[in-house]
């Protein structure tokens, strides 16, 4: 065991060096680090929010607003298939129904003449589609169920792999829409990631003003404008019950006003060009002004020269925000939107105009905020404690073993640097438990030492020579020292797999450490040992512990 | 080239399986003290497992104004609200409870009391947990610990006996419910990073045990005639020096982050080194004992004690 060929020797110091090499860069100041290469900026411990500052926000879509969407898009279908197909002045195929309505699953309704049943059935099995299959090759199915019920209706619902479905394009489109918002804001390296089915967890490092993220990041922000029928009566604002092809929308600012709009927009968010905040130069308020893309400007052109005079309303996430009147043609595809902002709402409405859409407004589930100076402060407090643990360990292993002490510290100070080599290499995350792993794993790393140490003295005092001591002290801890890690090991897996945040940061150290201390208080030391046995000339030598 | 100290003593025999009637009623007794504590006092479980909001301020000029900040912040009737000092006397740290009205109810609170505070404070650490998240949190904490014995329960059971990997989890049982019933009666508050902790002290508290039964497997095979009681005590002795070097380096390392490491992670810290003491105590005083209760093989020659019948000959 204590025979080390040329090879092995260069593998282990080989190994050992490249693990301090990763972690040098850590050592470069800030201001320095431009002048270097990029591979050599890169390789640089990941500070967690918890030592940099900024926002940890867990969002959720709203699953029951997206299937209720998507329920109303079916009763819209099947709407227009029963009217039947327009056929010059006619239309065809028409079927007189009753009773059409969205429920929380399904779309229903009754045709007015039972006779109908079957031939309505197969007109609503017109819109039975197959899903697209799956990117394992499977084939989940059609998009919607219809049947008839034995008191003559129809039941249309939307299939369950339909449904997952249309909540992950969802989600996955709030992804996109989420980051380009907070790109808006001007931070650095956000991170998005999708949790589960409907979830999103959002990490933006550095930003010190969480309202304002929060704010720009929940909203749904659909837009469209509408033409206003007629202001509502304070019954059919109650109500809530209108003509069909129209919907009473509240204003935003006058809780009392609501509006009766066309259901039929002019145009939508998705026209919108460009948007951005300004100041109004009649009012001196701040506006959103925004423009149009050139199909938007087209049609708002077409729509406005054939409205002149009448009002037509702002409609934001179903508020009204103004109902301007249409004064003149608006031909040049852009223009304003005024409503009661401020200079710093205007400007979020810009950028969620800009960002797109959601499809459902997201709710925050989870929040934390540090302040960067509280970090700042963590980052000082861990690494003073890191340093006087650090001195306190060396120190007492020098004084238990002595020259043996030395190598176990060279060791242990190998094993710290290692560890923040493979952390910096692995671009993992650097938490405020997790500098409390490196500290930790510094007070176990040495086990395996005492481990090895102790077994040596043991064999010493049986009256062994130094050279089998050492080897028999190296060989019967070997199965302790693996035993004794390999369960801690088993412990840091399921903290990791529970891991929410910085205690995953805590399981990667604490697991990073395990093997580094076995590499460098198991390998390296016995390499150091087997140096200073050879270096002795004569085979009794005293042992220095 | 100079000596080390040779702190501990050795050929030590110390009869520390004869203590074991002394341990086990102290440690019941404990136990039994931890248990009615934390079902009668509970635990002051942080915003992870309970949900609400917690908000750590630090006056931008001078210290804090407590009394102000609690008149203010009561004002706003949130239910249940703690303020307290923390750290430093600029700092106050304000928590409230869980806001009935769904997740937005949550934000809504923050909101208000940036509107009555923000003037005066800046806020360093702000964590709202909703209703969702703080149940799974808890039950993600549960599991995790679960998880964790029964996935010890079977390296060990693999790698010693079925006696062994029983001695281990008492002791780890104890290890955890002593922890948890030291948080009950201090009141510190119970988060998730306290699962953390008692989830390293899990992995501490075993790599004692394991390095004490790897010397008793040891032995077994080397004293076949030796009583288990005095074979259970020569392997105690005989690793004595280790576990207590070993817990002094731990303990140097846990003492400074304790110390030195900042409020933000001194009740983790705390848990651990709690742990590691109890952990220590644990492996020599419980469940090196309950090998000798439940007794163990002493034939490890490969085939086990079994009897080895031929096929087929069984009537």
């Amino acid at each position: 065991m204590l025979h080390f060929s040329r090879w092995k020797t260069f593998f282990i110091w080989g190994f050992a060096l490249l693990g301090v090499l990763c972690a040098a860069p850590n050592l470069i100041p800030e201001k320095d680090l431009a002048s270097y290469p990029q591979f050599v900026q890169n390789l640089r411990l990941n500070l967690g929010l918890d030592l940099r500052g900024g926002s940890h926000l867990l969002l959720k879509m709203d699953k029951d607003l997206l299937i209720e969407k998507q329920i109303k898009v079916l009763r819209g279908n099947v709407r227009t298939v029963l009217r039947g197909k327009r056929d010059g002045a006619t239309r065809s195929g028409a079927i007189r129904y009753r009773d059409l309505s969205a429920k929380k699953d399904r779309v229903e309704f009754k045709p007015s003449d039972p006779a109908d049943l079957e031939k309505a059935y197969q007109a609503v099995r017109t819109l039975i589609q197959p899903l697209p299959s799956t990117s394992f090759g499977t084939t989940p199915g059609n998009n919607i169920d219809v049947e008839k019920t034995a008191d003559g209706r129809i039941v249309v619902r939307p299939t369950e792999p339909a449904i997952t479905s249309k909540i992950s394009t969802s989600v996955d489109s709030a992804i996109e829409v989420v980051r380009r918002r907070v790109d808006a804001l001007g931070t650095t390296e956000p991170s998005i990631q999708r949790q589960g089915e409907a979830r999103i967890l959002l990490q933006v490092p550095g930003f010190d003003d969480p309202e304002k993220l929060k704010a720009v990041v929940k909203q749904a922000a659909v837009l469209s404008f509408h033409l206003v029928v007629r202001p509502a009566t304070a019954e059919e604002a109650a109500d809530g019950l209108t003509e069909p092809g129209t919907t009473i929308f509240p204003s935003k600012d006058q809780y009392s006003t609501h509006y009766i709009l066309e259901d039929e927009p002019l145009i939508t968010g998705a026209d919108l060009a460009n948007a951005r905040q300004e100041i109004s130069p009649q009012t001196s308020r701040p506006v959103v002004s925004f423009r149009l893309n050139s199909r938007g400007a087209v049609r708002f052109g077409d729509v406005t020269a054939a409205n002149v005079g009448r009002p037509f309303a702002i409609v934001l996430d179903g508020e009204v925000i103004s109902a301007p009147t249409i004064q003149e043609a608006i031909t040049g595809g852009s223009g304003q939107i005024s409503g009661n902002f401020t200079v710093s709402t205007a400007d979020d409405l810009a950028i969620l105009l800009r960002s797109g859409s959601l499809e459902a407004p997201l709710t925050i589930l989870e929040e934390r905020t540090v302040d960067a100076s509280l970090g700042a402060d963590s980052i000082a407090a861990g690494k003073l404690a890191a340093i006087i643990g650090l001195v306190g360990v060396v120190a007492f292993i020098l004084l238990a073993y002595g020259t043996f002490g030395i190598y176990a510290n060279i060791a242990l100070l190998i094993n710290i640097a290692m560890i923040i080599g493979a952390l910096s290499l692995l671009q993992a995350t650097l938490t405020l438990p997790g500098i409390a792993g490196i500290v930790l794993t510094m007070g176990m790393a040495v086990d395996a030492n005492v481990l090895i140490f102790e077994r040596i003295r043991e064999e010493l005092r049986a009256g062994k020579t130094a050279i089998s001591a050492i080897e028999s002290g190296y060989s019967r801890a070997l199965s302790t020292i693996l035993d004794a890690n390999i369960t801690t090991f088993l412990a840091a897996i399921i903290l990791f797999w529970l891991g929410s945040g910085p205690v995953s940061g805590f399981a990667v150290t604490l697991s990073i450490g395990i093997f580094t201390s076995v590499f460098t208080a198991f390998v390296l030391t016995r390499w150091l040992v087997s140096w200073w046995l050879r270096s002795k000339s004569s085979k009794s030598v005293e042992m220095p512990i | 080239m100079f000596k080390g100290v040779d702190f501990v003593p050795h050929g030590t025999k110390i009869p520390f399986i004869s203590m074991r009637n002394i341990a086990f009623i102290l440690s019941g007794i404990a136990m039994i003290a931890s248990i009615a504590l934390f079902s009668t006092k509970g635990l002051n479980y942080g915003i992870d497992f309970i949900g609400g909001t917690s908000i750590e301020v630090r006056h931008k000029a001078g210290p804090a104004n407590i009394a102000d900040v609690r008149s203010k912040v009561s004002a706003l009737n949130f239910g249940d609200v703690q303020i307290q000092q923390f750290n430093d006397p600029r700092d106050v740290l304000v928590r409230i409870e869980l806001q009935s009205g769904g997740e937005e109810a949550n934000q809504k609170a923050l909101d208000k009391i940036k509107g009555v505070l923000g003037d005066a404070y800046e806020f360093r650490n702000t964590e709202v947990i909703g209703p969702t998240v703080s149940g799974e949190l808890t039950q993600a904490g549960i599991i995790a610990v679960i998880t964790a014995i029964i996935v010890v329960l079977i390296y060990i059971w693999l790698r010693f006996e079925w006696q062994f990997s029983l001695g281990a989890v008492v002791a780890l049982v104890h290890d955890i419910v002593l922890t948890i019933g030291i948080f009950s009666l201090l009141q510190l508050e119970f988060t998730l990073s306290i699962i953390a902790a008692l989830l390293t002290i899990v992995g501490y508290s075993l790599n004692d045990t394991v390095v004490v039964y790897d010397r008793v497997r040891e032995n077994l095979r080397k004293y076949k005639k030796m009583p288990l009681a005095d074979l259970l005590d020569v392997s105690i002795n005989e690793t004595l020096s280790r576990t207590i070097l070993t817990s002094v380096t731990t303990l140097i390392a846990l003492v400074s982050l304790f110390v030195f490491g900042g409020e933000v992670i001194r009740g983790f810290v705390f848990a651990m080194i709690w742990g590691v003491l109890v952990g220590t105590y644990s492996s020599i005083f419980i469940a090196s004992p309950v090998l000798l209760l439940v007794g163990v093989k002493r034939d490890w020659s490969g085939l086990g004690g079994a009897k080895y019948k031929e096929p087929g000959t069984a009537k």
